[in-house]
């Protein structure tokens, strides 16, 4: 690389959190015309290190640069001055307002009288919107508009106040494989009209086809920077993690048996009152592991409240073992065995301020042994406790130790050892490996091989495509609350995988009007 | 710091915040032209100068761990029960009726007044529960809004349905039955067998959140609602029973308080009780153990206001502001960190202030 | 029939009016407050204190042998200064130490209680009644007075009610069509993304909360110089909770809190002409009604009403 001045170019940063290094000594540097991949795992400090650029932590050693320049930005409207612009992996959009008003909130256009010049906001919002190729409706709100949508608005918030580098931290968890690409292009457009592109992200394929040049970061340390030529998904995957990694799950093909889950024609309406499950159905058997891929936000969450009573289905039946479940308790349906991993495991999973002994039991706290009647055995809970903690190994003093002390990897752990610990007849985990290391993840995949090789059914869902294609023996692809796609793993390819994702394929017939029960 | 079990630090920051608050008091007194240490004495003079005072403060403790109880019960659950004055009062006057209408043994009266102020505080508790479970209706502006409507209705009750039939006619109930009476334990103090409730109560409530799954259940909803529902707990149902519970138990203070000290429900008896309670749940840590001491600790408060006023010439209503003072510390414990910090950062300001000096000495 | 328009006069309209003033200037100091993301339960303590001090500062205004008129005014002035002051402490506690928002209101509740009898007794000497001071009585709008009917209902009135018919007004334009509204908004429905552009979300947290005591302070104001002419112990009564259920009911809306607070101030007005009129309801059920129907509105007649969505939880960096 001739000396040409970076973009943007971070020095010796360093930010030291109590007890934890998150970034040590990192160097980074952005060139015009270029999109820098940052890769690293979940935890590897590459939020850290772009909140630090864009104002929101400071940094505890180091200085950055922009063009050329020392600056010291210490807080967002620095960094907006200076050009940066950063779009969240969680959307910082105010729901009840409308895309005009978060587009141009904290820099809004006045009338002479002062107050807010709503006409001349949209009419900025539909000139950049052309210039960039960026739809948007300016009317309508937040919480009305798509996925896709909103990341638009996202990034024409960046653009509208002049944005000169995009920062984009983890962009693609939401969107389909055609908006992926999509999003590529648009990142092109960017880099062509001058906007250098960080494109943060963990996902190894991605970073391959859109970046000109990949920087490393592991545990808070920059582990190197690589030129796109020169690189490959092996050689990122073993500089992102320090080892070799196998990409591959090891398993045998399953032996599938008699049904145990049987979904049928479910339809359920969300807590906006717009249709939310549209006539699901599918069957799992006991011994193989059916995944349900699809970008987030097309009934899956839903279809797993649904199945465990968390939400009301308005028709349609669901039957475990041959007995109808529909809409019982949740008590019910898990001691009748179906367990969950859920996808947010301080939401749904755990909770935290309860020792790990106590979140070991939870669903099962009321039942013997660990109850009798109405009073707690604690020497039941306790021995429990420490068989499942050796068994998994979670890395843990005791088993007093509250629960939210414990890391990502060790409460996914605990929250495993739970539901697996309950010999279910039907396993559901939903994005089991989220926010886990690597580690953790060979793991937790292993466990959920070894529970099909028992005899369990299980039922995948995971928003990861690699995990999904892995693990499976069937997939099944959910658009718009219906299952539009049933193909055996073996046959599965991942752009075909997408048409169907993104609705534009399907092989499942379409689904009849709802009978209730 | 010296290093503590997890019991003892538990304490460190209640008895910081009373401590604290009481400074914060001082410098009132001291503002007003009195002498706090002469002002503080003459209040533990007035709680605990003699077997009466001793009595009598015990005797005032006693509703205090009731409604204490009360509050922090439903804050086990989340649940804001401010509401504890009405279900109190509420138990108070139904315990009045049963105590005033019925002809019984001793053995079946007593406990049949107790348990109608359990019931009917504990559906005044139970509305607002339901209502919270049912419609999401908050509970801090439901209860609320049953404290009035208890109030009035009480109001309209005693100076009417319920009033004496005297001569006199003051606005207040019939005297309870000797049957339906506490007894008397420590002379000439009115301190009744009420305390020995109390307690029994506050070891109830103990077992019931530590060693059920009644408690387990309760409490898992009000740390985490969906994990706790995720887990196959009904978390609307258990708040349901949290706000019953609660009221129950303030319910019960009520009829204690008439059984055994008032012995008739007056017109425009509105004690605060309830109010004070949520101060004795908060310093008490929302545990029964704590709830009992800091219940004893607010009775002591109250008093030696009193005594306060009459010996040091200080406004009673000082007690109020310190009660504030101690929710605030308790509430916000940075508070009461924040000032080690600010001393030790000024101390090391002028370190370095001190040091700078010397150098450009030594160099000049 | 005729007991309807014996009970529906002008005077009880405007007896409406003047009793939703203090409401509503406590229930806009509410919305001012929780739009900006901090749930505010002291706007009772806030009113008492308000109410203590327009006593006091009136009093010691006219023993500086001040007019009456200026010392009413310098006692408003001085329940918006000590409204203001007590509020600060809400905002410091709940936004600086991130205490939970909903205790420090109740123990401001309690401060307020305690500190005013505490000054009550310490000056006056008494535990009731303070003296009686100059206040602030109707002052009819020349020309607009002698409009029939709605002269005297809206313009034949004490000056905080005009004040408090200003307010409205005023309140929902800032709040909707200026930037500093929109900003102010933003910070209670999601605080971290009015971070991420530049917005300081603790200075406009303090402004909501200061608002919030200046309003509440005023309301006080009115209810010791403004419909009577004293102070007396615990002298709000409760409306500041009524305040707070108006917000409710009107949905963090100035214009629908009003309406709210209308409704209650009518509940409250009519109570008394019912009484006049010989209607044979115990005044206790008439005054249990506000209450009564805030309860049966919050359970499900006006829908489910959606507060901003960070109210209540404090903001860390």
């Amino acid at each position: 690389m001739n000396e040409k001045v970076p973009v943007i170019e971070m020095r010796d940063v360093t930010k030291i959190f109590p007890g934890v290094i998150a970034n040590d000594h990192i160097n980074l540097a952005v060139y015009e015309g270029e999109v820098l991949g940052l890769l690293g795992e979940n935890g590897a400090g590459k939020s850290v290190l772009m909140s630090i650029l864009y104002g929101l932590y400071q940094p505890t050693e180091g200085e950055i640069f922009v063009r050329g320049q020392p600056v010291a930005i210490t807080e967002p409207k620095i960094a907006i001055e200076q050009g940066i612009g950063m779009v969240h992996q969680h959307f910082m959009l105010v729901p009840v307002f409308t895309v005009a008003e978060n587009i141009v909130l904290g820099d809004e256009p006045r009338t002479n009288a002062g107050t807010l010049n709503t006409a001349e906001a949209v009419e900025e919002i539909k000139a950049l919107s052309e210039k960039y190729n960026l739809e948007v409706d300016p009317y309508a709100k937040i919480e009305d508009i798509s996925v896709g949508m909103s990341q638009r608005v996202e990034i024409l918030k960046t653009m509208y106040r002049g944005a000169r580098v995009l920062i984009l931290d983890e962009p693609t968890a939401v969107l389909t494989p055609q908006e992926i690409r999509g999003l590529f292009k648009i990142m092109r457009t960017l880099t062509d009209q001058g906007v250098p592109v960080i494109f943060i992200s963990h996902k190894l394929k991605e970073l391959m086809e859109v970046c000109d040049r990949v920087t490393v970061i592991r545990r808070g340390k920059m582990i190197g920077d690589i030129n796109i030529e020169d690189a490959s998904p092996q050689i990122l995957a073993s500089m992102m993690v320090g080892r070799d990694v196998v990409l591959e799950v090891e398993k045998e093909p399953g032996q599938p048996k008699e049904v145990v889950l049987d979904v049928e024609n479910i339809h359920a309406v969300g807590l906006n009152g717009l249709p939310v499950l549209n006539g699901v159905s599918f069957q799992v058997r006991a011994g193989e592991i059916v995944g349900i891929a699809g970008v987030a936000g097309n009934g899956q969450s839903e279809l797993i409240e649904v199945i465990t009573g968390l939400h009301k289905a308005k028709s349609g039946t669901v039957r475990l073992n041959n007995e109808t479940i529909t809409n019982h308790a949740t008590k019910e349906i898990i001691h009748r065995g179906i367990a969950t991993i859920p996808e947010d495991r301080h939401h749904r999973g755990l909770i935290l301020d309860f020792s790990i002994a106590d979140n070991g039991v939870l669903g099962s706290h009321d039942q013997p042994p660990f109850a009798r009647w109405i009073r707690r055995v604690f020497a039941a809970v306790r021995t429990y406790a420490d068989k499942f903690i050796h068994e998994f190994d979670v890395r843990t003093p005791n088993q007093e130790v509250l629960v939210k002390n414990l890391s990502g990897g060790n409460q996914q752990k605990v929250i495993i050892a739970r539901e697996i610990g309950r010999e279910p007849d039907l396993l559901i985990a939903a994005q089991p490996t989220r926010g886990v290391d690597v580690g953790a993840i060979e793991f937790i995949h292993k466990r959920i091989i070894e529970q099909r090789d028992a005899g369990k059914a299980v039922l995948l869902i995971s928003n990861e495509l690699d995990e999904v294609m892995g693990l499976s023996d069937r997939i099944l692809v959910m658009f718009h609350g219906e299952i539009v796609g049933e193909i055996p793993a073996e046959e599965a390819t991942e752009d075909e995988l997408g048409l169907y994702m993104a609705g534009a394929k399907r092989n499942t017939p379409p689904s009849r009007e709802g009978v209730t029960k | 710091m010296l290093v503590a079990g997890p019991f003892l630090q538990q304490l460190i920051l209640p008895v910081g915040a009373i401590i604290l608050a009481l400074l914060v008091g001082a410098v009132f007194i001291l503002a007003i032209g009195n002498n706090p240490i002469t002002a503080y004495a003459a209040l533990l003079q007035g709680a605990f100068g003699d077997v009466f005072s001793i009595g009598e403060t015990l005797e005032a403790a006693t509703p205090l761990i009731f409604t204490g109880l009360a509050v922090a019960f439903a804050f086990r659950a989340k649940l804001f029960n401010i509401g504890a004055e009405g279900q109190f009062l509420m138990g108070a006057l139904a315990a009045t009726w049963v105590g005033t209408n019925l002809a019984l043994p001793s053995i079946i009266h007593i406990p049949l007044v107790l348990l109608t102020g359990i019931i009917v505080g504990g559906l005044w508790g139970g509305v607002a529960g339901l209502l919270k479970a049912t419609r999401g209706v908050h509970e801090v502006i439901s209860t609320i809004m049953l404290n009035f409507i208890a109030i009035f209705f009480i109001g309209y009750m005693v100076t009417g349905p319920m009033k004496e039939e005297s001569a006199l006619d003051i606005p207040q109930t019939a005297r309870m039955a000797e049957t339906a009476q506490l007894a008397r334990i420590m002379p000439p103090s009115r301190l009744s067998t009420g305390i020995i409730i109390a307690l029994v109560a506050a070891a109830f409530i103990w077992w019931l959140l530590w060693k059920t799954t009644v408690g387990y259940e309760v409490r898992a909803v009000g740390l985490n609602f969906f994990a706790a529902e995720f887990g196959g707990i009904k978390p609307n149902y258990n708040m349901f029973l949290a706000m019953l519970i609660s009221g129950g138990l303030a319910g019960l203070g009520g009829a204690v308080i008439i059984s055994g000290l008032f012995l008739r429900f007056q017109h425009g008896f509105e004690p605060g009780y309830g109010f004070t309670a949520i101060a004795v749940a908060l310093v008490g840590g929302n545990n029964p153990p704590g709830v009992v001491l800091a219940a004893l600790l607010f009775a002591t408060l109250s008093q030696g206001a009193l005594g306060m006023q009459n010996v040091a010439g200080v406004p009673q209503d000082i007690v109020l502001i310190i009660q504030a003072l101690v929710i605030f510390f308790v509430a916000a414990p940075q508070i009461v960190r924040a000032l080690p910090q600010w001393l030790a950062r000024r101390r090391e300001a002028a370190q370095a202030a001190a040091e700078g000096a010397q150098l450009e000495g030594g160099q000049a | 029939m005729d007991l309807l328009f014996s009970i529906l006069t002008v005077s009880l309209f405007a007896a409406t009016i003047r009793a939703a003033t203090p409401l509503a200037l406590a229930a806009l100091g509410g919305i001012f407050s929780e739009r900006s993301g901090i749930v505010n339960i002291a706007l009772e303590g806030i009113m008492l204190i308000g109410a203590f001090f327009a006593m006091m500062i009136s009093f010691y205004g006219s023993q500086f042998g001040l007019p009456p008129l200026v010392s009413a005014l310098a006692g408003m002035v001085g329940a918006i200064v000590f409204g203001f002051l007590v509020s600060m402490i809400h905002a410091v506690v709940s936004i600086r130490f991130r205490a939970d928002q909903v205790v420090s209101g109740v123990a401001i509740n309690i401060l307020a209680l305690g500190l005013t009898g505490f000054l009550l007794q310490l000056i006056f000497n008494t535990s009731g009644n303070s003296p009686s001071v100059p206040n602030l009585a109707a002052m009819p709008i020349p020309f607009l007075a002698n409009i029939p009917i709605l002269g005297d209902i809206f313009f034949n009135q004490p000056p905080i009610v005009y004040l408090a018919l200003l307010a409205v007004p005023i309140s929902s334009f800032v709040l909707f069509r200026t930037p500093l509204g929109l900003r102010l908004r933003s910070v209670g429905e999601h605080p971290k993304a009015a971070d991420t552009m530049g917005i300081n979300v603790f200075s406009l947290r303090y402004l909501g909360v200061g608002l919030s005591g200046v309003l509440a302070g005023l309301a006080g104001a009115y209810l010791s110089i403004g419909q009577l002419n004293i102070f007396t112990e615990g002298m709000t009564n409760g409306r500041g909770f009524i305040a707070l259920a108006a917000v409710i009911f009107g949905k963090w809306n100035p214009w629908g809190a009003f309406g709210a607070c209308l409704l209650f101030g009518f509940a409250d007005a009519i109570q008394i002409s019912l009484q006049n009129a010989g209607v044979n309801i115990p005044s206790e059920f008439l005054l249990m009604l506000p209450y009564l129907l805030t309860l049966v509105a919050l359970a499900g007649f006006i829908g489910r009403s959606r507060p901003p969505a960070a109210a209540g939880v404090p903001y860390e960096k």
